[in-house]
């Protein structure tokens, strides 16, 4: 058995190798109403129907999906809130509104962090710093985003009567959690490495072609995972992107084409795993931080505990825009973050 | 050209060669139908109204009832799912202006009757007003030049 060091070490420019046992020990995942009708229902632990989640408006209707996922993640573990040493948390809106109402009431030390939909592998990846480098055991990784939310945010009120065009994606509506500890049995999946991602900007104005705008973000991420930790294409069973949607999916195919690239894998894409476009409307696909969250721990986090695939490189990708920026005329910042996830 | 600004002009190329197509033909027929039915109910009301009022109370009442249906339906969540399927058809009508600031007023009846309704609820259709208005008076203040000076 390969003995392991205690330290987190840096491979190349951006990617960091965790050394001891960092472990995704538990999730929790709450899915709006549309969602617990998607493909996918049956894998989230939590759907609530109630767009309002019971509170008076969006913002604190999903800080209280996110509230829900914390707590309910905190209590399955077994823990003691006061347990936990810290909590990473992002979403889509201003200030971190969502967040900040969801961890006013939990007293535990908070850090806020902004990566639009790649908020997810950045919550994940530095709660695994946080933990390799041992200054903490037990952390959370939060995030969350809702439909209504989002939408009176970045584009028009709900009830307006606009047509949506065939690029545009469909914010998920759920928040999820994930306890990130040391832990030494195999059965936990783990954190292996985290490659932070640089900000890209390939001209795209379109804040309704998101897809269009993330791609070039998630092909540079996973080259650079790849020329970082020297794997071959082949290594994991499964790469799956953030929300590039379907037009997102099949630019990032021809990106990956045009430099002839090819995986053992089938690319997936959590945007596209999400909804079914057929009979729930939903365009090029799903977006939004809770669109790579919920799909990961819903879903994939359950087929690694099961062991249908051992390596998966999650990769999901961020359009930086605010409603200014679309504005002012100027094209969309992108990044994406990946995250080696691995049963070892 | 530098290689950034070229990878740029290859990317924005690929993107456009691979974009999904909007249906244009299917949302113009669309648009035509729905819109036209709305205008139908309009008229209905018109000649409706014609039967009982002089013609320019009658043409008031008409605008007046298409601007409640639009609001109500908007009210009701409807109008949002007709402006889906019929795009320009039910925007253009006063049945869209009314749902263009009857959508904002819900939207942001929860920050305030202030600075929440009152001042959001012309967020769509305040440019509508602003340039409407000003182009009502530049034309205006022409027919007016044109019926003073009727030589130029």
């Amino acid at each position: 058995m390969k003995v392991r060091l205690k330290g987190t070490m840096k491979l190349g420019r951006s990617t960091y190798r965790f050394k001891s046992n960092v472990a995704i020990s538990d999730c929790f995942t709450v899915v709006g109403k549309k969602e617990g009708q998607g493909p996918l229902s049956i894998y989230f632990d939590m759907v609530i129907e109630d767009e309002y989640a019971g509170q008076k408006s969006w913002e604190l209707a999903e800080g209280k999906l996110l509230n829900i996922a914390i707590t309910k993640l905190v209590q399955r573990a077994g823990e003691k809130p006061d347990n936990i040493d810290l909590i990473l948390s992002g979403d889509l809106l201003n200030q971190l509104s969502s967040s900040h109402f969801a961890a006013r009431d939990l007293d535990i030390p908070f850090i806020g962090i902004y990566g639009a939909c790649s908020t997810f592998a950045l919550s994940v990846g530095l709660a695994s710093l946080f933990v390799d480098s041992g200054f903490a055991k037990n952390v959370i990784a939060a995030t969350s985003s809702h439909f209504c939310s989002a939408e009176k945010q970045f584009r028009y009120p709900l009830e307006l009567g606009t047509q949506r065009p065939p690029t545009s994606q469909w914010t998920v509506t759920g928040a999820a959690a994930f306890l990130i500890k040391q832990e030494d049995s195999s059965q936990s999946p783990k954190i292996t490495h985290f490659t932070v991602g640089r900000i890209l900007d390939f001209g795209i104005k379109d804040p309704n072609n998101m897809g269009a705008a993330m791609a070039p973000a998630a092909f540079d991420t996973i080259m650079r995972h790849f020329s970082d930790t020297k794997r071959s294409f082949d290594y994991y069973d499964m790469i799956i992107t953030g929300d590039l949607g379907y037009v997102g999916r099949k630019l990032l195919d021809e990106l990956f084409k045009k430099e002839g690239i090819r995986f053992s894998s089938e690319l997936f894409d959590c945007g596209i795993l999400m909804f079914d476009p057929e009979t729930q409307n939903t365009g090029a696909g799903a977006s939004g931080c809770a669109a790579s969250a919920c799909v990961f721990g819903g879903y994939l986090y359950k087929l690694l505990r099961e062991r249908t695939f051992e390596k998966i490189l999650i990769v999901p990708t961020g359009a930086l825009m605010s409603q200014s920026t679309a504005l002012l005329g100027e094209s969309i910042p992108v990044i994406a973050h990946a995250l080696a996830i691995e049963i070892v | 050209m530098n290689i950034k600004d070229k990878k740029v002009c290859e990317y924005l190329a690929l993107v456009k060669a691979n974009e999904p197509k909007t249906n244009s033909f299917k949302n113009c027929i669309l648009a035509f139908l729905i819109g036209g039915a709305i205008c139908d109910v309009g008229q209905a009301f018109l000649n409706l109204y014609s039967s009982f009022f002089p013609k320019d109370e009658a043409q008031v009442l008409t605008s007046i009832t298409m601007i409640f249906l639009g609001a109500f339906l908007t009210g009701v969540g409807v109008y949002d799912k007709i402006g889906a399927f019929a795009g320009a058809g039910s925007i253009v009508p006063i049945t869209g202006f009314a749902n263009s600031i009857v959508s904002p007023a819900i939207e942001y009846k929860k920050e305030g009757f202030v600075f929440g309704v009152g001042s959001k609820m012309f967020l769509i259709a305040g440019p509508v007003l602003v340039y409407g208005i000003s182009t009502s008076i530049l034309v205006g203040l022409l027919y007016y030049l044109v019926k003073v000076f009727p030589g130029i």
